[in-house]
């Protein structure tokens, strides 16, 4: 079961654009950390993901264990919120 | 956005779903015939991640790609085309049917319509790979806000790698940009982009290769160019670097079927956009000969719709006989 969900996203960044939809399509909420607008925490994203990129999304489960997928990746989006 | 509409068969299955897919299905939807889009990415394709479109008709002070590829599916959702999120991996041809593997299952669609687009080409140099998203990038939009103050390398010469140019500057604190041979971008990009060389923003190598991007094993630290004049190496010391030198076709799902590719791997159509195989028509980006223009791509996208309708008009539907 998942907890929550955190996605690390950018004001211009249509993939991250395509995350949200996907969650919101499946009435799932999370916290959006917009890298724009609080870019200290830039740095949060880039130790979770390994990569200097956006969309990263973050699904903590219920027993704390957390899947971090990088980009658009429904292939590993999809089972990650099951 | 509708992510699970499941009927195995349909009137048109549009494959991407950029602008020349939307149009179509703004088109084929307004003639009602049921149409069905799927999208492995992005809805908007290249032109969602694209920041600023200042060339495409009716919006006087630009548009971002994000906006038009939203607006474009809102329009074409509102006639009732279905957008599904998913990916072809091969068309068969059965007849007045064709059948589609994709990775939602098995479909069958009367007609079809390939507008799956174009990727960023690599460069092909040591490093690149090795630092991929880790100071290799290939999406100015998605990764430039990583580079907040530091220095970037540009490689590229055309509209995307001078646009994306221009974007970066609201980040980097110093560009390179590396130009093979010279700047083939608008007349209307290169005068925005001589404010930023003015400012000391943007250094312009012009007859500059890029041979190899070197990094410390996590991120990437310079860029080696040659000058391709008089063959001295050049040490380009950067951050990270964005490539955008060309385009590739998304055509890989199509080996073995009857459907022609030109060398590059676009494909080639005749003059009602239909491919060598009946039925199956493509547009935009992907087709040999385009102009690699969304406006260019909208147009082919209603072209192709109305192709469609004829098509279908002069062919029974299969389950009529």
């Amino acid at each position: 079961m998942v907890k929550n969900i955190t996605i690390f996203t950018t004001n211009t960044c249509g993939y991250c654009q395509m995350v949200k939809k996907y969650l919101g399509a499946k009435g799932m909420s999370y916290e959006e950390v917009n890298l724009d607008e609080c870019p200290q925490r830039q740095a949060e994203a880039l130790e979770l993901s390994g990569a200097m990129t956006v969309p990263v999304t973050v699904v903590t489960k219920q027993d704390e264990t957390q899947e971090v997928i990088v980009g658009y990746n429904l292939a590993r989006l999809a089972p990650a919120l099951s | 956005m509708s992510e699970s509409k499941k009927t195995s068969r349909h009137d048109v299955i549009i494959i991407g779903g950029g602008p020349a897919s939307l149009t179509a299905a703004i088109y084929t939807t307004r003639e009602d015939i049921e149409t069905l889009i799927i999208e492995r990415g992005v809805v908007g394709g290249l032109a969602a991640v694209t920041d600023t479109i200042d060339n495409y008709p009716g919006f006087p002070d630009g548009v971002s790609g994000l906006m038009l590829s939203e607006n474009l599916r809102k329009q074409a959702e509102r006639f009732g085309a279905v957008i599904e999120l998913g990916e072809v991996l091969s068309i068969h041809d059965e007849g007045n049917l064709k059948r589609l593997e994709t990775t939602s299952g098995t479909m069958h669609a009367r007609a079809v319509l390939i507008a799956t687009g174009s990727d960023y080409k690599k460069v092909g140099v040591p490093g690149e790979q090795d630092y991929f998203a880790r100071g290799v990038h290939y999406c100015a939009t998605c990764d430039g806000a990583f580079y907040r103050d530091k220095r970037l390398a540009v490689v590229g010469g055309g509209n995307s790698a001078i646009q994306e140019t221009i974007f970066l500057t609201r980040y980097a604190s110093h560009i390179d940009l590396l130009v093979r041979s010279k700047i083939k971008a608008s007349d209307v990009l290169q005068d925005e982009l001589k404010g930023f060389i003015r400012e000391g923003k943007v250094t312009v190598h012009l007859g500059t290769t890029t041979d190899e991007i070197i990094g410390d094993g996590k991120f990437v630290t310079k860029v080696i160019g040659t000058h391709t004049e008089t063959g001295k190496k050049h040490d380009f010391q950067v951050d990270g670097v964005f490539v955008f030198v060309g385009l590739l076709p998304n055509t890989q799902f199509l080996d073995g079927t009857k459907i022609e590719l030109d060398k590059i791997g676009f494909i080639k159509t005749d003059s009602n956009l239909q491919t060598a195989l009946p039925g199956v028509f493509a547009a935009g980006d992907v087709r040999s000969g385009a102009t690699m223009q969304i406006a260019s791509a909208a147009g082919e996208g209603a072209t192709a719709a109305l192709k469609i309708r004829e098509y279908l008009e002069g062919h029974t539907h299969p389950l009529q006989n």
